[in-house]
């Protein structure tokens, strides 16, 4: 961190963000007490993994994407499978409907875990990083840890592979799981299930900030089901589109200081999407277990408050446990793994809830399979304008206390979206500028 | 004996220690294929006793320079690492065992320094050659470890 005097401004940097996904920087200008300019800076080339798609078969696009991110694999696999079954007119029977949302649930409980106990928790338990809470609060790391592996053992089981999963393709999976094989997770997710009550109750042991913005919220809405693959586009100020308008009502913009597009939507500038956004607006389509457990740890909706995303991905993590248990006790493997998929030229565009938010895809495809084009716009370049407004927001409420306070103020603000910067930049540059 | 080769097949240079475990793999030894992301690291090496890890560097140092780390004699420098897309990467996941004793007793880190990490680029000559001086290290190093 440093910072810059003079006799009317104050500049406040911090050159390398620590727990986000990739790396930023910070840059908050202030004049006397009024924030001058903030600016959520990202260092890394964007879209390369756009034109990287140009030219390869449609097949490929799922293992491909999926490289994008370490964390959010089947966020990227199931948003490019749907896009491109859409621009192929291809549907699938509902068992494999089922696989693919048990399959999202798996990386929901590894995203959320990791973020909620190591990324997030030591911002409100007072440690500087997961490295010193695990010296000091090894149960906490533990409990983390082991709720994390269970979530990516459900995506092992289902994905072939941890990491970089490779069974889920156009049309299905290459192979299904036999019942047997999904059954044998249920004791894991049970206790899964316990744990992630008893982090909502911890919650609501956390202090958070009095700080509340009027957002205008976005996310996937599905008329029965809490939303992961499917549904439509709504907002709490009255959005309510099919994914195929995605573009009409939103626009990605360069700006000068982010390799990242930011976007907006169009007219009305910055928006959230994410676990709070997706509460939100879904809240009713939540399994009784957790509204009961929002309702006796407080938690309320709207979610204005973005400190409170701790509790909006506890309350998602009671959700996907509860979802996965439920699907394996119903599974019926399918009969076929996929459906044939031929090639035809075609457009189609998808967006799924990946765990920082929606994630849209879009594909045009030549009649011999090849992809022409390929437009990615990820949760995390969405949620970029709104953490700048947060900012914008925060620090004058933070301006006449001491510097560092303010400083891990910020960056808490910005940790509250859970930011995959290489999700929304596609890949990692390192900054070795110190002040 | 466990080989961990970490980093990302697609972006340039950050391939190096995935290619060192596919090389090993292809001469019979235990060898896996690793994003680099801490808590995956901790999975893969829970219950090993013998750890030895392969990933890309950014340290300044010329490209294709190898280095070699012992994770039980100290903390790696974290910046060194930092070519990894994760908030929590394998100086992290070192840590965090240690500090919750699950540290496999040995654990050795090979760094090959990387110069490119771009999507769609291909690993550098320099880091191509020092993938095989790091294979013939190991072999030459631990040549009886040979695993099935």
């Amino acid at each position: 961190m440093s910072k810059t005097v003079t006799k009317t401004t104050r500049t406040i940097k911090v050159d390398y963000l620590a727990r986000v996904e990739g790396e930023g920087a910070l840059y908050v200008k202030l004049r006397g007490d009024r924030v001058e300019d903030v600016k959520l800076k990202i260092f890394e080339p964007p879209r390369l993994f756009e034109a990287f798609l140009r030219g390869r078969h449609f097949m490929e696009a799922p293992d491909i994407t999926a490289r994008i991110c370490g964390i959010c694999p089947i966020a990227y696999q199931m948003s490019a499978i749907h896009a491109i079954e859409r621009a192929l007119g291809v549907s699938v029977p509902p068992a494999i409907r089922a696989l693919r949302r048990l399959f999202y649930c798996g990386e929901w409980i590894e995203s959320h875990a990791l973020h909620v106990f190591l990324l997030h928790a030591p911002d409100f338990l007072g440690y500087e990083d997961a490295l010193q809470m695990a010296r000091q609060n090894r149960a906490i790391v533990e409990q983390g840890l082991r709720l994390k592996k269970i979530g990516n053992h459900l995506v092992s089981v289902m994905g072939g592979r941890e990491i970089h999963p490779v069974s889920a393709c156009v049309g299905g999976f290459y192979r299904a799981p036999a019942r047997q094989e999904l059954q044998a997770l249920k004791p894991d997710l049970e206790w899964a299930l316990d744990a992630a009550l008893a982090t909502m109750r911890w919650t609501a042991t956390l202090e958070y900030p009095d700080f509340e913005q009027d957002y205008e919220f976005v996310s996937l809405r599905h008329p029965e089901e809490y939303p992961l693959n499917e549904g439509r586009l709504v907002s709490n100020r009255g959005l309510d589109i099919e994914v195929n308008e995605f573009e009409d009502h939103f626009l990605e913009q360069h700006v000068k200081h982010s390799n990242a597009l930011q976007c907006v939507l169009r007219e009305r500038g910055s928006y959230m999407v994410g676990p709070p956004a997706r509460v939100t607006l879904n809240f009713d389509l939540l399994p009784e277990v957790a509204r009961q457990a929002a309702a006796e740890c407080g938690f309320e909706v709207p979610c204005r408050n973005p400190f409170r995303s701790i509790q909006a991905r506890a309350l998602e993590m009671i959700f996907a446990c509860w979802e996965a248990l439920r699907l394996i006790r119903e599974y019926e493997p399918p009969a076929q793994p996929r459906v044939e998929v031929e090639p035809r030229d075609g457009k189609g565009c998808a967006a799924t809830e990946a765990p920082r938010g929606i994630l849209y895809h879009r594909y045009s495809i030549a009649a011999d399979g090849r992809i022409l084009s390929a437009r990615i716009v990820p949760p995390t370049s969405q949620n970029q304008r709104r953490m700048e407004d947060d900012l914008r927001a925060l620090v004058p409420l933070l301006i006449a206390g001491p510097e560092d306070r303010l400083t891990w103020r910020c960056e808490q603000a910005v940790r509250n979206y859970d930011p995959c910067i290489s999700c929304a930049t596609h890949f990692l540059r390192l900054h070795l500028e110190r002040n | 004996m466990l080989i961990i080769g970490c980093g990302h097949p697609d972006c340039g240079d950050d391939a190096a220690g995935l290619l060192v475990a596919r090389r090993l793999r292809e001469l019979g030894w235990r060898a896996v294929e690793a994003s680099g992301e801490a808590t995956g690291l901790m999975s893969c090496w829970e219950g090993e006793t013998d750890v030895v890890l392969v990933d890309a560097t950014l340290s300044g140092a010329p490209v294709g320079t190898i280095q070699v780390w012992d994770a039980g004699q100290a903390p790696l420098v974290r910046e060194r690492f930092r070519c990894s897309t994760h908030g929590l990467g394998v100086a992290e996941a070192i840590e965090l065992s240690r500090a919750l004793g699950s540290l496999p007793p040995r654990l050795r880190v090979y760094g090959i320094e990387g110069r490119r990490f771009e999507a769609g680029a291909s690993p550098s000559p320099e880091v191509l050659q020092a993938v095989e001086q790091v294979v013939r290290r190991i072999r030459e190093e631990i040549p009886c470890m040979k695993q099935d």
